[in-house]
């Protein structure tokens, strides 16, 4: 059972590694990258191709740990008791179980996608510590411990809003997705647009790299903008000419908004056009 | 075992346990790199190092280990002064040792040896009588038997060798002192005050309990606002000047609050806090914000932090016109004073090693107007002080 990226997802040598790394010593993998370069895909794509079934946990400010664990429903079984109703007398049926459970409980095993994990309250990875090392949990209404009949193939998210707690990071795999160098991108634009035409390729990607590297970008633009950018810039089947022309420093890109995604950087890049076309008046 | 790679990659500063070399092994076990550089070093990669800004390091420690060891003599002497280690080495030696030394002609030919061996050995070794490596009577390597023996890495099986080179006490000393954003704000947490304020509601049992009881039984139910984190903090951070050195410290414990706290006040001030603070750095001459208005806004249920060196003269503190900005009408320890009876907790966090408060007499002037609430600003010292806080 190797990964080597799908069709639809080209993964570098070393994310494959981390990957087969994950699968052969079923350690949870934490992955980071800057944002858009592909790490809730990786999970995505990751049970595809091995076929598995995928359990998405997204974590949010507000998510506790336990309720990846499971939740009791107090209050329906109160109202059920006063209704007479039969499935009172057995708690298991108010216990709302979370996405850790279902992924123990799953015959075969299943790829366990954890979201954002950075999002959370400080203390949430530390919460999972053992959960996630022993892949097993009690239940404190019913008295059971689930354990995992398959050990999950865990892959972990993050943003590095919030740094990780040492205990945590000792329990996991790790890599940083970097960001995509030429070929690569190259790469990845061919699984995405298989008929683009390859001078547009081209001459997008040269402005594309010439975008990233102005500096006091806000937000650079990332492999998603890049991919959509291709679609408007193909669905809009601009003349060839526009784009070879488009100099960075003379204009701002056709079709920016969906590189740009903020206000000062547009700015940013127009008054460098400006400065620029006044300097060649001159 | 890949031990030495562990060890190089420890040592130059990568933060890996016996856990993860063990999980190393494991997958060296599982064939998931066999006979192919790149694929151990993404493996070994992937394993060992958990946060990218420790990529590099790594790659630096692969080079190196991998490159032979004649270069780790440099790792040697980038990492490790000479001075430190000699001064180590004379504290840890007995007299007899010390005569012993001798033997070899003392202790800087020792050390010159140790590395003209080091660059002279391109191999692992272990046993014999001359080279570097395990269980040898080579005055270098591990394990051995050579009483003014110097050991490399790993556990020392006689007790008699001299130094452990790849132990690096120094390095530990300094990994104890260092605080990070993260472990603040676990220390912050002290702090928290949990009061049911907000808008999210969930139920309340005890409460549904009773009032259904009440209820001769026909179901009642109650919620009740979820709790939330509800400590108000109101922070004094001393700018400029002595503080300088502690910026970084400074700017931690910022990023730290900032994201602990909702209810979060701060103000700026110099050496001293006189009849007014600013807000903003920038602004500091245009706006200005009088302490008495501070304590008229705040009320006494304000936790107030001031972070501060309390390093100046002692006549800034103890006399009026003593700043050295401005004249100021009033000396500034009176104003510490009223602050301090107007709100009910206060803390002094300063970045100044404990062990000098003593050596400076401002410092010891602001410690009593503080009743003796100054912490220093370690972890220990955080902690202390937040508990005074919740207190």
């Amino acid at each position: 059972m190797k990964f080597t990226g799908t069709k639809n997802y080209v993964s570098t040598e070393d994310l494959s590694m981390a990957v087969n790394a994950t699968i052969a010593l079923e350690r949870p993998l934490i992955i980071k990258g800057e944002p858009g370069t592909g790490k809730t895909l990786l999970a995505i794509e990751v049970a595809e191709s091995l076929g598995m079934e995928l359990i998405e946990w997204h974590v949010k400010s507000t998510t506790k740990a336990s309720q990846g664990l499971y939740e009791y429903d107090a209050v329906t079984r109160l109202r059920d008791s006063q209704l007479g109703d039969e499935r009172v007398k057995d708690i298991k049926n108010y216990i709302k179980k979370g996405k850790l459970w279902d992924a123990f409980e799953s015959d075969k095993q299943v790829v366990l996608l954890i979201d954002e994990i950075d999002k959370a309250d400080i203390e949430f990875p530390n919460d999972l510590l053992q959960e996630l090392d022993r892949m097993e949990f009690y239940c404190y209404e019913t008295g059971e411990t689930i354990k995992a009949k398959k050990r999950p193939l865990i892959i972990i998210t993050s943003n590095n809003e919030k740094e990780l707690p040492d205990a945590f990071l000792r329990r996991c795999f790790f890599h940083y997705i970097q960001f995509p160098d030429r070929p690569t991108m190259e790469g990845i634009v061919k699984v995405h647009y298989p008929k683009i035409k390859k001078a547009l390729v081209k001459d997008a990607l040269d402005l594309f790299f010439d975008v990233r590297k102005i500096p006091g970008m806000k937000k650079k633009p990332s492999t998603s903008e890049l991919i959509d950018w291709l679609k408007l810039l193909m669905s809009d089947e601009l003349p060839d000419e526009i784009l070879k022309n488009a100099d960075t420093s003379k204009a701002i890109p056709p079709l920016y908004g969906a590189l740009l995604k903020n206000e000062q950087d547009v700015q940013l890049l127009e008054r460098l056009a400006f400065m620029s076309r006044r300097e060649q008046t001159k | 075992m890949l031990i030495n790679l562990f060890h190089t990659v420890r040592s130059s500063g990568v933060p890996c346990t016996l856990r993860e070399l063990l999980d190393l092994l494991g997958a060296l076990e599982k064939n998931l790199a066999f006979a192919d550089m790149e694929d151990f070093y993404f493996l070994s990669r992937t394993i060992l190092v958990k946060d990218e800004k420790n990529y590099d390091k790594f790659d630096r420690a692969f080079e190196i280990y991998f490159k032979g060891i004649e270069t780790l003599e440099d790792i040697f002497e980038a990492l490790i002064p000479e001075d430190w280690l000699r001064k180590a080495f004379e504290k840890e030696l007995d007299p007899e040792e010390l005569k012993k030394i001798q033997s070899l002609g003392g202790l800087e030919k020792l050390l010159e040896e140790f590395k003209k061996r080091l660059e002279e050995q391109k191999e692992r070794h272990e046993g014999g009588n001359k080279w570097v490596g395990t269980n040898g009577t080579s005055p270098f390597g591990n394990n051995g038997q050579n009483p003014e023996g110097v050991r490399v890495g790993g556990e020392g099986g006689q007790k008699k060798a001299v130094k452990v080179w790849e132990q690096r006490q120094f390095q530990n000393l300094d990994d104890s002192v260092e605080i990070g954003t993260r472990n603040i704000k676990v220390a912050l947490r002290r702090l928290r005050k949990f009061a049911r304020q907000s808008t999210d509601y969930e139920l309340d049992m005890d409460g549904t309990i009773k009032s259904t009881a009440r209820n001769a039984g026909i179901l009642d139910i109650n919620m009740i606002p979820e709790r939330t984190n509800h400590v108000k903090v109101l922070i004094f951070f001393d700018v400029g000047g002595s503080m300088d050195p502690y910026i970084k410290l400074c700017e931690e414990l910022f990023s730290a609050l900032k994201t602990e706290f909702k209810h979060l006040k701060y103000f700026y001030f110099h050496n001293c806090v006189y009849e007014s603070v600013w807000e903003d750095n920038r602004r500091r001459t245009q706006e200005r914000f009088l302490v008495q208005d501070i304590i008229n806004k705040y009320s006494a249920d304000y936790k107030v932090i001031f972070v501060g060196d309390a390093t100046m003269a002692p006549y800034e503190i103890t006399n009026a016109g003593g700043s050295i900005e401005h004249w100021n009408e009033e000396p500034g320890g009176a104003t510490i004073k009223r602050l301090c009876s107007h709100f009910d907790r206060v803390a002094w966090l300063n970045p100044v090693p404990d062990d000098h408060w003593d050596y400076t007499s401002s410092l010891c002037i602001i410690r009593e107007l503080m009743d003796n609430r100054m912490f220093p600003l370690t972890l220990k010292g955080l902690e202390e002080g937040m508990s005074e806080l919740s207190k």
